[in-house]
């Protein structure tokens, strides 16, 4: 029997214990008519050989084609020792460590991981991890709205060049109580500060993604003052990846941002069909005690040694229950652990060179395309590791013949933002060279000439 | 037993990472940050030992038994995870064109359908992340529900008062008000504090059956007529699913709409709190409020995405793309490896695990909450009586047994039995194990009367004593500064 260790022997002698005749006795409290006939339409067991044969198989005809997407996940290289180790049983296999003396590794790790994400973002406060990216966000929304003392607004301007996705999921999940995500509109890929001058001042926060969405830089530093200056909290999302070279949230503006929120997926996560990933969250110390999710604090035991405990429950579920900050409970441990691993193995000066890396292999992935006539750059903004481009044709068709070839030539914006027209966004990372560059370019060519 | 943090592992200029081609950015200088984030300077034998050290600071499955009542720590196959982790899945860019993903998707699709099969319902998506997600996204479809009918004001769930604490919190995320209802002494829900409670302006009710207190609630059927006399939906709170695999099903209970944690019924890995996924199943009536993105089927296109598009009335999405495909992938070969019959022996052999330590608890002299009930996969020991002649706490108990060698139960909860320990064998564990932690329980009880300032020493031999979670609170110290 898979998995169940018990023998004939045993389920006699368990079975005289309890004093029933049968395993089915044990059931007897369930009213006969609720019970069902059984599992039939599951299908038969396969061996841990026919799984992993199939398996195998389902896996080799997805391929492996040469990948430009990034739109919110991305593919950098993941050094072997984060997921060998991460992956160990006894992190892997543990519970949330709620008996601390039992769990001091898990407890330690998250500890070291705050510590990061907090130096990283220039704030002080992280939690322990939220789901993704866009659950960070409406989180991070939420937050604002009740951290807000000197406003009780329930709105939120969020810039158009935010994550369409994420502003969906936010306003999804704001729905129930109220809350409204207001659109600050776009202006040559980024925020139209001038839209921004003329807004009046009645929000609980403004939201800003940094690099945006289209992978352009904000003017963070203006819309941040702008933020404080009209009563409001300012949200930073921020890709970890880009915070080794750009100006981290704590450090935008003459204050700072109060919330940092994104996906951490950058961090040594493999791209995984979409997850699991990593939502992250940090704060201002001022508003922590409105933070969800769990976090770890540095304490000591009664012999005075130092030791790691989860503190600040008071805010959490199982405490406050229907006033509670959040009702997250299960967050994504193991893969902090592996975003852990991988900063540690990285450090600062690793993180910049992938950073560097990125955003030179997208400037010449943009020169490489652009160089094809009915192709241009979409904007004149400066980009990290992402850009849009403007087509002279539809990015559909473009997209799906490009996919023929085995290459997956980027994100259509077109669906999300019409207003581009033909407009498609584009990634390299450190792990697109020069090689895969000309690779694309040449069959991005080839489709161009047929087409045409 | 302790391991220096990694900061603390400090030589400048050490890597602990593969040179990469170095590119010349091109960024303008005002966008650029001035100081270095505090991140180690390690070689990756020390990022290797510092985390195998620290890995071994931690009690999981894999190295020791873990009766935590409501979590289900069953064995988590290590084929689930080799197989979820092929270069293929891995390298998977979630946008990528559907061309390049038919058979992850064909994986996803059968999940769906063993799911659906599994919880009687009529439609699953896999979206929700966890089991908290699962409950906001029940609840949203629940306010959809009525929402689309114009029947707006209904505003109020009703959970027990054994729920877990994400019921209560979900319900006020959804923007509704929480009416609890009390339990009879014997486990089961007072079905007429619950007949006074509903009526027009509710919108549903959370249960969890079998309870947290380990038994099956008699009275479902009935209360499922009250719920939907009055117009409301029943939430199915899929925590304790593997209790009751190919027994009965939220379906046949009555049930609207179900999420599934397959971190606990399904064998996903906890991994110290996550990830976990939280799939919600429906019956007829909330199908069109799923959430997306699902995968569809047709024998033309092959599989594809429900979207928005296809599903305009769905709450929409909980992701930013399509949920913990990874966990998912696990629980597939899991749900696989066993089979229909194997799904059955998961409750049979559960069942027969809880209910064989919970006999010889109670011979060994232990007082159980509901000695008149059949346990489900879990059941309650109330510690009350040992605490009033030894002042020995359940939290005593729980610390007692970190020195023996077995991770604590649930202590504390459900939080209407006094000094409680929730405890959850699972049918990975052997008689022999059980028989063990039955031995340690009764030494700890021993003691207690014997030496009960002992037993409050504990623990004594992990990597540390109990902490001082006052002192964490009051001056927190949440991330390392240098000095």
């Amino acid at each position: 029997m898979p998995f169940i260790p018990h023998t004939d022997d045993d389920v006699t002698a368990m079975l005289a214990a309890i004093g029933v005749t049968s395993l089915d006795k044990l059931f007897e409290e369930i009213p006969a008519e609720l019970r069902i006939a059984g599992l039939d339409a599951v299908g038969p067991a396969l061996s841990e050989a026919e799984i992993s044969r199939l398996m195998q198989r389902r896996a080799r005809a997805d391929g492996e084609p040469l990948c430009f997407i990034g739109a919110g996940a991305y593919d950098h290289y993941v050094p072997a020792a984060v997921w060998d180790i991460a992956t160990r049983g006894e992190f892997y296999s543990a519970y949330t460590p709620y008996q601390a003396e039992a769990s001091q590794g898990t407890l330690q790790v998250i500890y070291e991981f705050q510590t990061m994400l907090a130096s990283l973002t220039g704030l002080d406060v992280s939690n322990a991890s939220l789901y993704d990216g866009a659950t960070a966000f409406a989180e991070a929304c939420l937050m604002a709205v009740r951290a807000n003392r000197r406003n009780k607004s329930r709105k939120i301007l969020v810039a158009r060049s935010l994550s369409p996705v994420y502003r969906e999921v936010a306003a999804g999940m704001l729905k129930g109580q109220g809350i409204t995500l207001v659109e600050l509109p776009l202006q040559d890929g980024c925020c139209d500060l001038a839209a921004l001058q003329s807004l009046g001042g009645d929000y609980a926060a403004v939201a800003v993604q940094q690099p945006s969405f289209l992978g352009t830089l904000e003017q963070v530093d203006h819309i941040t003052d702008w933020a404080h200056a009209n009563n409001a909290l300012m949200i930073g999302v921020v890709n970890p990846t880009s915070l080794a070279l750009l100006k981290p949230p704590g450090q935008w503006g003459s204050n700072g941002a109060d919330i940092a929120c994104g996906e951490g997926q950058p961090l040594g996560v493999p791209l995984s069909a979409g997850g699991p990933y990593i939502g992250f969250m940090v704060c201002a110390a001022a508003v922590v005690r409105q933070m969800p999710g769990r976090i770890v604090g540095r304490t000591v035991d009664i012999d005075g040694k130092p030791g790691f405990t989860l503190t600040l429950q008071a805010r959490e579920q199982h405490i406050r229950r229907s006033r509670a900050t959040s009702n997250i409970c299960t967050n994504q441990g193991l893969v902090a652990t592996a975003a852990t691993i991988y900063m540690a193995l990285m450090g600062a000066t690793g993180l910049r060179e992938v950073a560097r890396s990125c955003n030179a292999n997208t400037g010449s992935l943009v020169a490489a395309l652009t160089a094809l006539p009915g192709v241009a750059p979409a904007f004149g903004q400066p980009y990290f590791h992402e850009a849009a481009l403007r087509l002279d044709r539809p990015v559909g068709p473009v997209l799906d013949a490009l996919s023929k070839q085995g290459v997956l030539g980027g994100f259509d914006l077109s669906r999300d933002y019409p207003e581009l027209g033909h407009t498609l966004l584009v990634c390299a990372t450190e792990t697109r060279g020069t090689e895969d560059i000309k690779a694309y370019a040449s069959v991005m060519s080839d489709v161009f000439g047929v087409a045409a | 037993m302790t391991e220096q943090l990694i900061f603390e592992y400090r030589s400048a200029g050490r890597k602990g990472f593969a040179p990469i081609a170095a590119g010349e950015p091109n960024l303008p200088a005002d966008f650029l940050r001035q100081d270095d984030p505090l991140l180690p300077t390690a070689s990756e034998l020390d990022v290797v030992r510092h985390y195998t050290r620290l890995s071994q600071l931690n009690f999981s499955i894999d190295t020791h038994f873990y009766p935590l009542g409501s979590c289900t720590m069953k064995y988590n196959p290590r084929v689930c995870n080799r197989l979820a982790m092929l270069p293929q899945f891995l390298a998977r860019h979630p946008l990528a064109a559907v061309e390049h993903g038919q058979g992850f998707m064909q994986t996803l699709y059968e999940l769906q359908q063993m799911l659906e099969v599994a919880t009687g319902m009529n439609a699953v998506s896999l979206t929700p992340m966890a089991g908290a997600q699962g409950e906001f996204a029940g609840v949203a479809m629940i306010r959809a529900y009525h929402d689309a009918r114009g029947d707006t004001e209904r505003r109020q769930i009703i959970v027990p008062d054994a729920a877990h604490g994400t019921n209560p919190a979900t319900a006020t995320m959804c923007g509704c008000d929480v009416v609890e209802v009390p339990t009879r002494a014997d486990g089961d829900l007072d079905i007429d504090k619950l007949r006074a409670v509903v009526g027009p302006q509710t919108a549903g009710i959370m249960l969890t059956n079998p309870s947290t207190l380990g038994v099956f609630e008699r009275q479902i059927k009935e209360i499922a007529t009250l719920v939907h006399d009055a117009g409301g939906l029943l939430y199915y709170d899929g925590a304790n699913l593997n209790a009751i695999l190919g027994k009965t099903a939220p379906g046949a209970m009555g049930f609207d709409v179900v999420h599934v944690n397959l971190h606990k019924t399904f064998s996903t890995p906890h991994g110290g709190g996550g990830p976990g996924s939280g799939a919600v199943g429906v019956g007829a009536k909330l199908r069109p409020f799923l959430p997306i993105p699902y995968v569809m089927h047709d024998t033309k296109g092959g599989y594809y995405w429900a979207t928005e598009a296809t599903c305009p009335q769905s709450i929409g999405r909980l992701s930013a793309f399509m949920g913990n495909a990874g966990v998912l992938l696990r629980a597939y070969v899991y749900m696989r490896m066993l089979g229909s019959k194997g799904m059955q022996r998961v409750s049979d052999f559960s069942v027969l695990n809880a209910n064989y330590l919970m006999v010889r608890l109670q011979e060994a002299g232990f007082t159980l909450a509901y000695p008149e009930r059949r346990a489900s996969h879990e059941f309650v020991v109330s510690l009350k009586q040992i605490t009033r002649d030894t002042g020995v706490t359940a939290m005593d108990f729980a610390k007692a047994l970190l020195d023996h060698g077995f991770h604590a139960p649930t202590t504390y909860f459900p939080l209407l039995v006094p000094e409680c320990l929730l405890i959850e064998p699972t049918e990975s564990e052997s008689r022999q194990t059980l028989d063990a932690f039955v031995h340690a329980m009764a030494d700890i009880r021993q003691q207690a009367y014997d030496d009960a300032d002992a037993v409050k020493q504990a623990p004594l031999n992990m990597p540390v004593r109990r902490l001082d979670d006052v002192r964490a609170a009051k001056q927190p110290d949440l991330t390392w500064k240098r000095d």
